[in-house]
């Protein structure tokens, strides 16, 4: 197998027993921190192996710990130890544990914080007991005193860990009768994100995000007490790469995407496993959408590519698919598909071998290039792809700004260096040898082939979802899909073969370009195919050497890695 | 705005940094030193402390926010702090401070420190000053006053030029 997904066996992991809720468990004595260094096991990850969830605002498994909102606080025990440094053991032989009490009240129990404190053999952790959901109501109710509690017109309502603690501990009445702490609201803290100070619950996530991940330190807490606010520094605008993801951490409705903001609620959205476009990163996202239009894009955790994260720019680049101007009728002779495409195969089929050129966008598939790739082969076709770059910086973005780079190499689509062909190919049309030019998703008068040179085609074919100049050259246009609206795989920068999952359907008469090319594939060669995006990646898994040993069910939901 | 620290001050404050083992460290005594030149800290000082000590701007800011003793605007010539913690508070420090306020055309309903529109005086509370057992005390300036009467404390506003 060419994967590196088999790893040799890691060492034997240490591990201590504990009891959570009564019941005794195994937990590793030590656990990755943010950074994945080893670091003795919280109370609060041992409660999570044994299917407990604290509730916490602050704690974030990819940030440092911060221990401040204490919603996590829960009641717990360690094993007495005598005068004589030995266990003291309950009549029936099991060890005594004394419970963390108040010093000077020993009847009130003293929580600790489930997310910074570590576990010690034999200790006791009470998550659902009355003294620790008292702790929880307590923090809780503190927590409110001074939110606007304004919901219905929250973005976050409906992912807000206020609103959902506040169902499982909070109170239907308030006690507070006091005037509430009015702080800034509609803060513009930079171009992207609008803040709302008093529905901040000062859990500092943001902070730490921007610090330690984002390596801005631009956001802080100023002034103090209950009139403790989140801000930046006057006047400096909030503005990274990577800004909008304090929106998805915020556990609150404090950090707003200005994008999103008022947009939609989000129980509208219809969410689909994805990932990003805008760049050989890669980064697993989730698109959301309502009634066959896009409105998000959100990371989705996967650490082999993006962590948590991913960047402003890829997760604002969707608004394309919604646009008026996309494609969505067949443009030629025949505007039927199935005649349309018959049509177009009689011709490759008539045109003489090697008088055939390709352009495939190392935007397409795995899938679509595959495909492209029997056309060419059969029809003797110069193909290339088009090289798209633009500035990367050290956290996620690759200057490499298409998705499929390596996907258009391996399947030899694009030669090693892309974008070497073109020339040729604009040469192959000047002096006539290349008659039929097939181009799928690119605009390729932006590269050295222009309308002019077009203009001495024969035959042009092009497929894309927005209108250009060579859609409007071309005598056949097909409209394709945005990789919103379908299925297929792309591989990253790293070797990492990822598939995405549709989400909306395809606009007007728009179809998958898999779909299609699968007949046109059928039509010219007589080779028939899988009429699934499964078969199809697997009979290319088979055929293609890199792809050597895996399988679209293998791809899950977080992709596998393939040498390069 | 433009910022310029003079020279003899900006020699002072290197100095000074060389006292802790961080230049962090550093911040709070630095601040004080901008302040009492100044007479606040305004946020291109407050840019400016950042780059001397390494730090980002927001780091100074929220120190300067978080002690009510460091200034973010010009205050009045004379400062008058009025003590309201406990023993203050019982020895009538509030109808002090209101007196203060009234006195000078100010609001007393406003909880933070106010400057006359001469810019002459500053009228705030303050936490205890340490002498709880002449209350009601006051502060002006540098000078301390015990057993404030309003009496007394129209003799104080007299005597500041
Ligand atoms: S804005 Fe949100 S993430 Fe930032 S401190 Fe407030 S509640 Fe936490
Ligand atoms: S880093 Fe690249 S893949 Fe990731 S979100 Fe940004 S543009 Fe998309
Ligand atoms: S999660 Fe905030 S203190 Fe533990
Ligand atoms: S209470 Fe006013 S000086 Fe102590």
């Amino acid at each position: 197998m060419s994967t590196t997904e088999t790893k040799p066996a890691p060492p034997p992991v240490e591990k201590i027993k504990i009891k959570v809720d009564g019941r005794e468990i195994e937990v590793p004595k030590m656990t990755p921190d943010w950074q994945g260094k080893m670091q003795p096991t919280t109370m609060l990850q041992a409660c999570a192996l044994a299917n407990q969830d604290v509730p916490h605002y602050c704690y974030h498994p990819k940030l440092p710990i911060a221990g401040n909102c204490r919603m996590c606080l829960v009641e717990f025990g360690t094993p007495m130890i005598g005068p004589d440094r030995q266990p003291v053991k309950n009549e029936d032989g099991t060890p005594k544990i004394a419970k963390s009490v108040l010093p000077y009240e020993p009847s009130t129990p003293r929580g600790a914080i489930a997310c910074a404190t570590p576990i010690s053999p034999g200790m006791e952790i009470y998550p659902s007991s009355p003294a620790t959901k008292q702790m929880r109501e307590a923090v809780l109710e503190s927590l409110l005193i001074n939110h606007p509690l304004d919901c219905p017109i929250c973005d976050q309502a409906g992912e807000c860990k206020l609103q959902e603690y506040s169902v499982d501990y909070g109170k239907a009445t308030s006690r507070f009768v006091e005037e509430k702490e009015h702080k800034p609201k509609q803060v513009d803290l930079g171009p992207r994100i609008m803040l709302d100070d008093e529905r901040c619950i000062l859990c500092s996530r943001c902070v730490r995000f921007s610090k330690d991940i984002a390596g801005d330190d631009a956001l802080g807490f100023a002034s103090r007490g209950s009139r403790n606010f989140l801000t930046n520094f006057p006047g400096k605008k909030f503005d990274n790469n990577y800004t909008l993801n304090t929106v998805d951490i915020c556990p609150v409705g404090a950090l707003t995407s200005k994008d999103f903001r008022f947009q939609m609620r989000v129980w509208f959205l219809k969410e689909s496993k994805s990932v990003c476009t805008s760049c050989a990163t890669g980064c697993n996202i989730v698109i959301g959408s309502r009634e066959n239009k896009v409105y998000r894009y959100e990371p989705r955790e996967n650490d082999a590519v993006n962590s948590s994260w991913m960047c402003d720019a890829g997760r604002l680049n969707y608004k394309w698919i919604n646009s008026e101007f996309r494609l969505t009728q067949i443009k030629g002779p025949k505007t039927e598909w199935s005649l349309a495409l018959r049509d177009i195969a009689e011709t490759l089929r008539k045109a003489p071998l090697g008088s055939v050129a390709m352009v495939a966008s190392a935007r397409q598939t795995n899938e679509e290039l595959y495909l492209l790739k029997k056309l060419a082969t059969k029809l003797n076709a110069l193909t290339d792809s088009v090289p798209r770059t633009g500035e990367g910086d050290k956290l996620l973005v690759n200057a490499d700004k298409n998705p499929n780079s390596n996907g258009a190499k391996l399947i030899g689509i694009a030669p090693a260096q892309m974008g070497s062909n073109l020339p040729k190919i604009a040469e192959g049309i000047h002096s006539g040898s290349i008659k039929t030019l097939i181009v799928f998703g690119e605009d390729v008068t932006k590269c050295g082939i222009s309308a002019d040179l077009l203009g001495k085609l024969s035959t042009l074919i092009v497929s894309d979802i927005l209108p250009n100049k060579t859609t409007e050259a071309a005598h056949y246009v097909l409209p394709g899909c945005a990789h919103a609206e379908k299925r297929g795989s792309f591989v990253n920068t790293k070797g990492r073969v990822q598939r995405f999952m549709q989400n909306t359907q395809p606009k007007g008469n728009a179809r998958a370009e898999w779909e299609f090319l699968h007949e046109l594939v059928y039509d010219v060669t007589g080779q028939n195919g899988f009429v699934s995006i499964e078969g199809l990646f697997n009979q290319m898994a088979k055929e293609v050497p890199a792809f050597q040993g895996v399988t679209w069910a293998a791809l899950g939901d977080l992709g596998v890695t393939i040498n390069l | 705005m433009s910022f310029t620290v003079p020279k003899e001050l900006e020699t002072e404050l290197d100095e000074l940094i060389t006292h802790y083992p961080q230049k962090r460290s550093a911040s709070l005594m630095f601040l004080h030193a901008i302040q009492e030149h100044f007479g606040f800290i305004s946020p291109e000082a407050m840019e400016w402390t950042a780059k001397k000590l390494e730090l980002q701007p927001i780091n100074v800011y929220e120190l300067v926010t978080f002690y009510p003793m460091f200034r973010t605007e010009k205050l009045g010539k004379y400062q008058i702090k009025v003590c309201r913690t406990l023993s203050c508070a019982l020895g009538g420090s509030h109808a002090l401070r209101d007196h203060f306020c009234q006195k000078l055309g100010l609001d007393s309903t406003k909880h933070e420190p106010q400057t006359t529109k001469d810019g002459k005086f500053t009228v705030e509370f303050v936490e205890c000053l340490a002498s709880c057992g002449t209350a009601p005390v006051v502060m002006i300036n540098e000078d301390f006053h015990e057993g404030v009467s309003n009496q007394k404390a129209d003799e104080l506003l007299g005597r500041c030029k």
